[in-house]
């Protein structure tokens, strides 16, 4: 069966068209009828009929988990999907240190920093640490990259006198504190500081916080912004899709 | 039990080879201090409180303390003969009022000679031992606790983490899963504060994946725990982490508030957050003597090298940090029944009889250390996000848990690496760990892998790697092993890394009366 030429779907239990899905959550119920009422009706509204409780047991007094099957009365329409495309494909370690074996021929080098008076290395420690964040390992972890994190509060001078004697490809900068739109004003006055001495050698420019949108990007003078929720894995894609972008565009 | 075989010159070599590496390094730890076992010290000795007015925000008084003492006329001699002379000369009352001082610029510090040293000498070991009899009778309190309570009716202990970074909402959760058969209760601490080189102050309610580690936290959670310890009939056991750049101040709190677990680590700060590895081997020695005397038992990080090392290339390191940590814990005076050394089934689930060599490892440990409380951690690295198969997986972990006769067992939860655990997921997670309990709990008794079997020969296998890899670091010295990626694959400098600065070579006049207490066991 080839599925390349069809344009509607439903979700396939085992027959074609039958819709089967199954689903589990926990209401705030104490477990009996009611209990399994409320899923029924839930898992109706989902659009999931006829829905069948098939197991349900008491979490504590206050609390029922529920498992529901059922066929979803929705259909996919395949034309109307749309995938988000991404800029760059997301790698695992071991491409990423592939990739950059390959198209780099040496260790890319990163500098980090918390920059201003800004003394929360939360951030950035959570994408370079080799601890990580969110079950994902830092960037030290990369064999690949070469990881100098200055740390906090570190001026703008000696962020740009750092990365110029570890001839940095990349700078990861982290802004947590927003008051006065502190973190806004010392990102752009980085940039410009990179701009101003380097010029179009200056190393790739990243930007990273939680009050920080990705879409800002241009208005703080970076190649690229991350927000909240941003893990290693993703960071370290990135550095390598930038970075052969860059080589393949100098070239 | 003797499953193995192991030949005992073969671990008695094993362990005289950890003794010879840890030898330099136990001697270069005695040789300093840190501004943190100073601090800790003068927590000892009953400073507490923060200096609120600070433009940069809480600073704890003892760090306004040290931090002046240090400027004024150097750690090297220690912290207590500097305070407490100027606790007398200024005729202040209390450390707190001498930190109110200090930050007003009052005070000068300088080293007392001749009467004067005597005179401070006497005054610092009546403060800092009330504190060290603070610690005595927290952890009397706890043995009269478990007489009354008992403990936990089967091995392994149940151990579940909360992490809400709120303390209320913990202590909520926290009394959830001891009603649902939590035997222990960790909290996870905030994101980064490990390589915070202060203790934060008072209640918090706003960490990141996780809740600041603070002597009030601690207080609110075990008040907590000991009302539902008597609820559910048995002692309730609390975990915190004593790593980061704070270990000694926070073994300090720890014992001051009762916790019955701490996460302590020798390398795991060294390793796994770039802290200076002289500064991590002195505040572990002070933070462990600490531990010892508070009756703690300590959880040491060897699941850590497995989730970025392979399980089982990697297996004969988390063997030989095993012996390390065991070595300088004995060397604190820490005590077999209070060693949780860990290890983890962490092997790629894809490899074939990958049980097989969990079991392999996990007996290994369980024979070398055979009176230590082992802590056996769940899968992670391996989770994949297919909820199902992680549920499978933890299945087999508890298994080998039970086979294996571990002592403390972490719950896996079938949504590791997926979200933070649903209140069902961690029902789901207990009700996998009944089931294996009620269906093969004692399994082990029936279970006699054979003497020239695949799980054998495994074992014998990596306890000979381990003495190899021992040798190298005898050899080559444990700093330099550190240095050069040994463990966990991680490089790290003896001169490098974060806290470096805090770390003071002692002069012949050093004075640290904790020390002293904390050696010889005296309480006054």
């Amino acid at each position: 069966m080839t599925t390349t030429d069809k344009k509607v779907v439903r979700p396939y239990g085992d027959t074609t068209g039958d819709g089967m899905v199954q689903l589990s959550f926990t209401v705030p119920v104490p477990h009996g009828p009611l209990a399994e009422g409320a899923a029924q009706q839930l898992a109706f509204k989902m659009g999931i009929d006829p829905a069948m409780v098939v197991h349900s047991h008491a979490i504590g007094a206050d609390f029922t988990f529920v498992v529901v099957y059922g066929s979803v009365r929705h259909l996919i329409d395949l034309t109307e999907v749309q995938v988000v495309e991404r800029e760059y494909p997301l790698l695992s370690p071991t491409e990423v240190n592939a990739t950059l074996k390959r198209s780099l021929r040496r260790k890319m080098v990163i500098v980090g920093a918390c920059i201003g008076t800004d003394a929360h290395t939360v951030g950035i420690d959570a994408i370079l640490n080799i601890k990580g964040f969110a079950g994902e390992k830092g960037l030290e972890y990369y064999r690949e990259l070469k990881v100098i994190n200055l740390g906090a509060q570190v001026s703008v001078p000696e962020l740009v006198k750092q990365a110029k004697t570890e001839k940095a490809d990349a700078v990861l900068i982290s802004q947590v504190v927003t008051q006065r739109d502190a973190h806004i004003l010392n990102t752009q006055e980085m940039a410009a500081a990179f701009n101003e001495s380097m010029g179009e050698r200056r190393p790739l420019l990243v930007a990273g916080g939680p009050r920080f949108d990705p879409l800002m990007a241009p208005t703080l003078g970076v190649d690229r912004v991350f927000g909240r929720g941003t893990t290693p894995g993703e960071v370290a894609s990135y550095l390598v899709h930038a970075v052969s972008h860059r080589k393949v565009v100098a070239a | 039990m003797t499953l193995l075989h192991l030949d005992p010159q073969v671990v008695k070599q094993a362990r005289g080879l950890a003794a010879r590496a840890c030898e330099p390094v136990i001697e270069m730890a005695k040789a300093h201090t840190t501004v943190a076992v100073e601090r800790a010290t003068l927590r000892l000795a009953g400073i507490t409180g923060a200096d609120t007015g600070h433009r940069a925000g809480d600073v704890p008084w003892v760090n306004r303390v040290v931090d002046s003492i240090r400027e004024q006329c150097g750690l090297e001699h220690g912290s207590a003969l500097p305070a407490f002379h100027a606790l007398r000369s200024h005729n202040l009352g209390s450390l707190t009022e001498l930190a109110e001082a200090t930050a007003a610029g009052m005070i000068q510090y300088s080293v007392p000679t001749g009467k004067d040293r005597t005179a401070a000498a006497k005054a610092a070991r009546v403060a800092i031992s009330a504190g060290i009899r603070k610690v005595d009778r927290s952890r009397a309190q706890r043995d009269k606790l478990i007489t009354k309570l008992g403990d936990p009716a089967q091995r392994p202990w149940i151990y579940l983490i909360v992490a809400t970074g709120d303390i209320d909402e913990d202590v909520v959760q926290a009394c959830n899963a001891a009603r649902a058969g939590a035997d222990i209760i960790a909290v996870i601490r905030s994101t980064g504060q490990s390589l915070l080189d202060y203790v934060p102050e008072g209640a918090t309610h706003h960490g990141f994946a996780g809740t600041y580690a603070t002597q009030e936290n601690f207080r609110i959670m075990r008040a907590a725990l000991d009302t539902v310890s008597a609820e559910v009939g048995r002692y309730v056991r609390l975990t915190n982490y004593a790593s980061g750049l704070c270990m000694p101040e926070i073994a300090v709190l720890a014992g001051l508030q009762r916790l019955d677990m701490m996460l302590n680590d020798s390398m795991y700060g060294i390793l796994f957050r770039d802290i200076n590895p002289i500064r991590t081997f002195v505040d572990q020695r002070f933070s462990r003597q600490v531990h010892a005397r508070a009756g703690i038992i300590i959880n040491t990080g060897e699941d850590n090298y497995l989730t970025t090392a392979d399980a089982v290339d990697a297996a004969h390191t988390v063997t030989v940090s095993q012996l390390i940590n065991e070595r300088f814990a004995h060397e604190a005076g820490l005590a077999d029944w209070q060693l949780g050394l860990g290890h983890a089934f962490e092997i790629n689930p894809d490899v074939p009889e990958s049980f097989r060599l969990e079991l392999a490892h996990a007996l290994l440990a369980r024979e070398l250390f055979p009176d230590a409380p082992l802590k056996w951690m769940p899968p992670t690295k391996h989770m994949t996000g297919n909820v199902f198969h992680g549920y499978l997986l933890d299945g087999f972990f508890n298994l080998a848990g039970m086979l294996t006769g571990q002592s403390i067992l972490l719950v896996g939860m079938m949504t590791e690496a997926v979200v933070t655990p649903f209140l069902s997921d961690r029902d789901l997670a207990l009700a996998n760990v009944r089931y294996v309990l009620n269906a093969a709990g004692k399994l082990a008794e029936d279970f006699q892998p054979s003497p020239d079997g695949f799980i054998v020969k495994r074992a014998h296998q990596v306890l000979g790697e381990a003495v190899d890899l021992l040798e190298r670091v005898v050899d080559d010295g444990l700093l330099k092993a550190i240095s050069v990626g040994t463990f966990g694959l991680m490089k790290r400098p003896p001169d490098k890394g974060k806290g470096a600065d805090g770390v003071i070579a002692i002069a012949e006049d050093y004075l640290n009366p904790a020390v002293e207490l904390l050696e010889t066991g005296a309480t006054r």
